[in-house]
C-alpha cells in the first residue's frame, strides 16, 4: 500500500482534495459511469478523500457485470459444442452463468482461448477452416472498434467460419436512462475518459442541456479523478450544467473518426437488456443486415435457456445509488466474488466486487457515523 | 475493461491490408493494430486498447501514465498472456466472506 500513501499524501492530490472541501457549499452525489473509475476509486480511497457530503455513486460501466446472464448461458453452450473454438477476454472467464463458468467449460474438454485483440481469433478462424471461431464480443464504445474491425476483417477474407457473440453497450442511453428514473439521486456525472476518446463528447451536450446537468470527461488515473470530481462540484456549486473536459491530453471533442466510420458502417442501434437494470432502449449496438451473416446467436441458434436473478440481489438499487453495496443484506454473505448474486459483484469493476475486494463491509449508515465522528475529532 | 493504456510504437509495417505496429509498453512489446490513427509514426505514443491504437498522447504524459498504472498493478492485469490468464483463472478461489456464511455448500 505503499504506493496508495504516497498519492493521498502528494502534494496535487492534496491540493485537489483540499480545494474541493474549500468549495463545497453542501451535499452533492456524483456518479462516475466507468467500473475502471469505480475501480480506482475505491483502491486508492479518492472517496474517502472527499469533504462528508460529496458522495460518489457508482454506476454500470462495467461490461462484464452488466453483460445479461442469458448471454453468458449462450456462451458457455457455444464454447461446449464440438468444432468450436471459443475465444473470449480473459475478464469473462470466471463470470458465473447458471451453471459453471467459460473457465469451466475449458476443463470439460471445451475449446476455450484468451485472446488480446480480437484481430487473434479472425486469425485463429483463417487457421483452423475447420473449426468454427467465434468472439465473445462485448464492452461499452471503447472496445467496440476493435470487434468491428475483426468482423469487417473477416468479411472481407470470405471467412466462413467466424462469427461475434455481441453484447455491446453504450454510456449516453444509459445515463439518460439513470436521469429519467423515478427517484433518481445523481447531480453530475463524470465520463468515462476512453469511451471518449473513441466517441469524442459531441454526444453529450444535449444530454447536459436537457437534464440541466454537469458532465466532465475524467481519465483513470487517482489525480484525474479527483480533478474530474472537482470540476464536477464546481459547476454544482456554480448551478452550470456544461460539458467540461478534465482529460484533455487525450479526448477532443470529435473523437476518433475512422473508429466512428467503421462502427458505423458494422453496427446499428439496438434495444439491449443491462444485467441488474432491465432493458434499456437503443442503448446498444447489434451488427447491422451486411454483417448479420457473422453473428454468433443466428449462426448456433442456442434456444431453451431459462435463467432467473437472485430474489436477494439488490444490484438495482446499488447501481441507482439508493444504497451502498454493504447497505444490501447480501452483500460478503451469500454473495461474494466467487459467488456473485447480481451484476455489481460479478467483475473486479463492478462497485460491490470492488467494496468487498478492499475491504469496504461498514454499511452506510456505519460510514456516515464513521464520517461525522471524524469530522468532529477533525474540528475538536 | 475499458482500460486503455499508452504505449511507444517502435515499428511499423503492412500485413494482410492492416497497419500494423509493435509498440512497446514499458518492457512488454504488443502488436497493435494502427488502421484508427493513420497521422501516428515510428517514436510516436499512442493510446491502445485490446490490440487496437484509438488516439495519440504526448511522450510526457504517456510516461507519466505507464508509470502510475504499472504502480497501481494495471498493466500486468491488462498485458497478461493466454498462459497467465489462464491461471489466474484457476487461482481463483472460493472467496471468504466476514462471517464464513458465504462457504460453498
Amino acid at each position: 500500500m505503499k504506493y496508495l500513501t504516497e498519492f493521498r499524501n502528494g502534494e496535487i492530490a492534496q491540493r485537489i482534495a483540499h480545494e474541493i472541501a474549500q468549495i463545497a457549499t453542501r451535499p452533492w452525489k456524483i456518479m462516475e459511469v466507468c467500473g475502471g473509475q469505480t475501480h480506482s476509486i475505491i483502491k486508492n480511497g479518492i472517496d474517502q478523500m472527499l469533504p462528508p457530503g460529496i458522495e460518489m455513486i457508482h454506476g454500470p460501466g462495467c461490461p462484464v457485470c452488466v453483460t445479461p446472464l442469458e448471454l453468458i448461458d449462450k456462451a458457455l453452450a457455444i464454447a461446449a459444442q464440438p468444432g468450436v473454438i471459443f475465444c473470449s477476454f480473459g475478464d469473462m472467464l470466471r463470470v458465473p452463468g447458471t451453471q459453471g463458468d467459460l473457465f469451466q467449460v475449458k476443463g470439460r474438454g471445451g475449446d476455450v482461448r484468451i485472446v488480446y485483440s480480437p484481430l487473434d481469433a479472425v486469425e485463429l478462424a483463417q487457421k483452423n477452416p475447420d473449426h468454427q471461431v467465434v468472439f465473445f464480443g462485448v464492452g461499452f464504445e471503447t472496445t467496440a472498434p476493435a470487434n468491428a474491425m475483426s468482423v469487417h476483417l473477416a468479411k472481407r477474407r470470405g471467412l466462413k467460419n467466424f462469427s461475434l457473440l455481441v453484447s455491446h453497450v453504450l454510456v449516453p442511453p444509459a445515463i439518460e436512462a439513470i436521469l429519467s428514473s423515478p427517484g433518481n439521486q445523481v447531480q453530475a456525472f463524470l465520463l468515462a475518459g476512453h469511451v471518449c476518446s473513441v466517441m469524442g463528447f459531441w454526444e453529450y451536450p444535449p444530454i447536459a442541456e436537457k437534464f440541466r446537468i454537469p458532465l466532465v470527461v475524467t481519465g483513470f488515473e487517482p489525480l484525474d479523478l479527483l480533478e474530474g470530481i472537482r470540476r464536477a462540484v464546481v459547476q454544482l456549486e456554480a448551478g452550470t450544467y456544461a460539458v467540461d473536459n478534465a482529460y484533455a491530453r487525450v479526448v477532443n471533442f470529435e473523437g476518433n473518426h475512422p473508429a466512428q466510420k467503421l462502427l458505423g458502417e458494422v453496427f446499428e442501434v439496438t434495444d439491449r437488456a443491462w444485467r441488474g437494470i432491465g432493458v434499456i432502449p437503443k442503448s446498444g449496438w447489434r451488427l447491422n443486415d451486411s454483417y448479420r451473416a457473422f453473428d454468433a446467436e443466428d449462426r448456433f441458434q442456442i434456444t431453451g435457456i431459462h435463467t432467473e436473478e437472485s430474489p436477494l440481489c439488490r444490484s438495482g438499487d446499488v447501481l441507482r445509488g439508493a444504497i451502498k453495496p454493504a447497505g444490501c443484506p447480501a452483500f460478503g454473505k451469500e454473495c461474494t466474488p466467487r459467488h456473485p448474486l447480481g451484476a455489481t459483484m460479478v467483475s473486479s469493476e463492478g462497485a460491490c466486487a470492488a467494496y468487498f475486494n478492499y475491504g469496504r463491509f461498514l454499511s452506510a449508515n456505519e460510514l456516515a457515523e464513521a464520517g461525522s465522528a471524524w469530522t468532529e475529532a477533525a474540528h475538536a | 475493461m475499458c482500460l486503455a493504456i499508452p504505449g511507444k510504437v517502435e515499428e511499423i509495417s503492412v500485413e494482410n491490408d492492416l497497419r500494423i505496429g509493435r509498440v512497446n509498453f514499458g518492457g512488454v512489446v504488443k502488436r497493435v493494430c494502427l488502421d484508427y490513427v493513420p497521422e501516428i509514426q515510428v517514436g510516436d505514443y499512442a493510446i491502445v486498447h485490446v490490440g487496437f491504437a484509438i488516439s495519440q498522447v504526448d511522450e510526457e504524459s504517456a510516461r507519466k501514465t505507464l508509470e502510475v498504472f504499472r504502480q497501481m498493478g494495471m498493466l500486468d492485469e491488462e498485458l497478461a498472456d493466454e498462459a497467465e490468464q489462464f491461471a489466474r483463472a484457476a487461482a481463483v478461489r472460493p472467496s471468504h466472506c466476514p462471517d464464513g456464511s458465504c462457504e460453498p455448500q
